[in-house]
């Protein structure tokens, strides 16, 4: 196998690593909506509108490796974290919550569940978009190399 | 290579939501089949209203709102359901009122009570339903002129609806639809077991397997 190949293959498990965190939490976010019967609030809708098509399109960035699919994939992301930044912010109070935005319906505040004792479902969504960005920033530079 | 990598990780993804979910429902009606002994309080309350036999041993216990069409389809089921085994079901009414204002609703139902026409005035409310509770164009005082027909002293009902008791049990049973986590209604339990996936069809076959569980012969 020669070097490029082998580059080429790297670059591939990146965006690959990239699709599997997408698709993980989206699997996770259906599971609490369908499963577990959470219901979603407007702030969680506005997360899973960058989400879910990720999904499509990091998969067509795939077959064949596409470099430009960071110019679609990345705004998407950038928009769901700043989203769910401002959902975990809200979530744990430090927004007071006279400001939210959902007064009716289900509350963005209402707590469902914390994993191991720290991880709300707004900092799951967090961690998501975080690593999902760092994951296209970083393939962004190999392929531009 | 990189194809069958990525279609084994999506079946693994599947699979792994197939089996978490039916692990989880699994789960769930353990620890309520459970509750249901060591908490039966939580399913049924004092102040909860009931219908059929209290010598039943079949209880369904529902999560529901007046304003909610889902209920209101389910009512005229349930009903057949117990009257096709007279005596054996025991219907346990317990409020969610998730809709928007829906507080009022039920408020008006437990005033009925004093007047002991609490069954006519839900079958009214669920008969006159789309007319106050349109999702895009609410009207809840256009109740009042369907009201008379349950047979139901007007005055009477709008004295008695001050009564403060009605606001905590609507409070109490909020908080019990919360720990038996109850997010939509109408919630179904059949002695304590939740209903696991929501339709007509499922809560019979619950209903019929907790009748055969409870008159073998």
């Amino acid at each position: 196998m020669s070097q490029t190949d082998q580059t080429a293959n790297t670059n591939w498990t990146l965006l690959f690593l990239c699709w599997l965190v997408v698709s993980v939490s989206i699997t996770g976010s259906v599971f609490f909506s369908y499963v577990m019967e959470f219901a979603p609030c407007v702030l969680c809708w506005y997360q899973r509108i960058c989400l879910f098509p990720l999904l499509l399109i990091i998969a067509a960035g795939l077959f064949p490796l596409d470099r430009r699919v960071v110019r679609y994939a990345l705004p998407l992301a950038i928009a769901g974290w700043l989203t769910a930044f401002y959902h975990t912010l809200l979530y744990s109070g430090i927004i007071p919550e006279s400001i939210q935005p959902c007064a009716q319906g289900v509350s963005c505040t209402e707590e469902y569940i914390k994993l191991f004792g720290v991880l709300t479902i707004p900092m799951l969504s967090l961690l998501s978009f975080s690593t999902i960005i760092a994951l296209l920033l970083i393939f962004k530079r190999r392929m531009s190399k | 290579m990189k194809y069958l990598i990525f279609a084994v990780s999506s079946l693994v993804l599947i699979f792994v939501f197939v089996f978490g979910s039916s692990y989880y429902k699994g789960q769930q009606a353990e620890k309520f089949g459970f509750m249901a002994k060591e908490n039966a309080a939580t399913f049924v309350r004092e102040h909860s209203q009931a219908l059929g036999s209290a010598e039943a041993k079949v209880y369904i216990v529902e999560f529901m709102d007046p304003a909610c069409e889902t209920c209101a389809a389910f009512a005229p089921f349930v009903k057949q359901m117990m009257a096709a085994n007279p005596g054996k079901i025991r219907l346990v009414l317990r409020y969610a009122p998730f809709h928007d204002g829906a507080d009022y609703f039920v408020t008006i139902l437990e005033a009925s009570k004093k007047q002991g026409k609490y069954w006519e005035t839900l079958d009214i409310m669920f008969k006159s339903q789309p007319y106050w509770a349109s999702h895009a164009n609410p009207q809840p005082q256009r109740i009042w002129q369907f009201l008379p027909q349950a047979g139901l002293d007007i005055e009477q009902l709008k004295k008695d609806m001050d009564d403060p008791a009605i606001a905590k049990r609507i409070e109490q049973d909020l908080a019990d639809a919360k720990t038996l986590q109850v997010h939509k209604t109408p919630g179904y339990f059949v002695n304590g077991k939740p209903l696991q996936t929501f339709g007509y069809q499922q809560l019979q076959e619950l209903v019929q397997s907790e009748l055969r569980a409870m008159y073998p012969n």
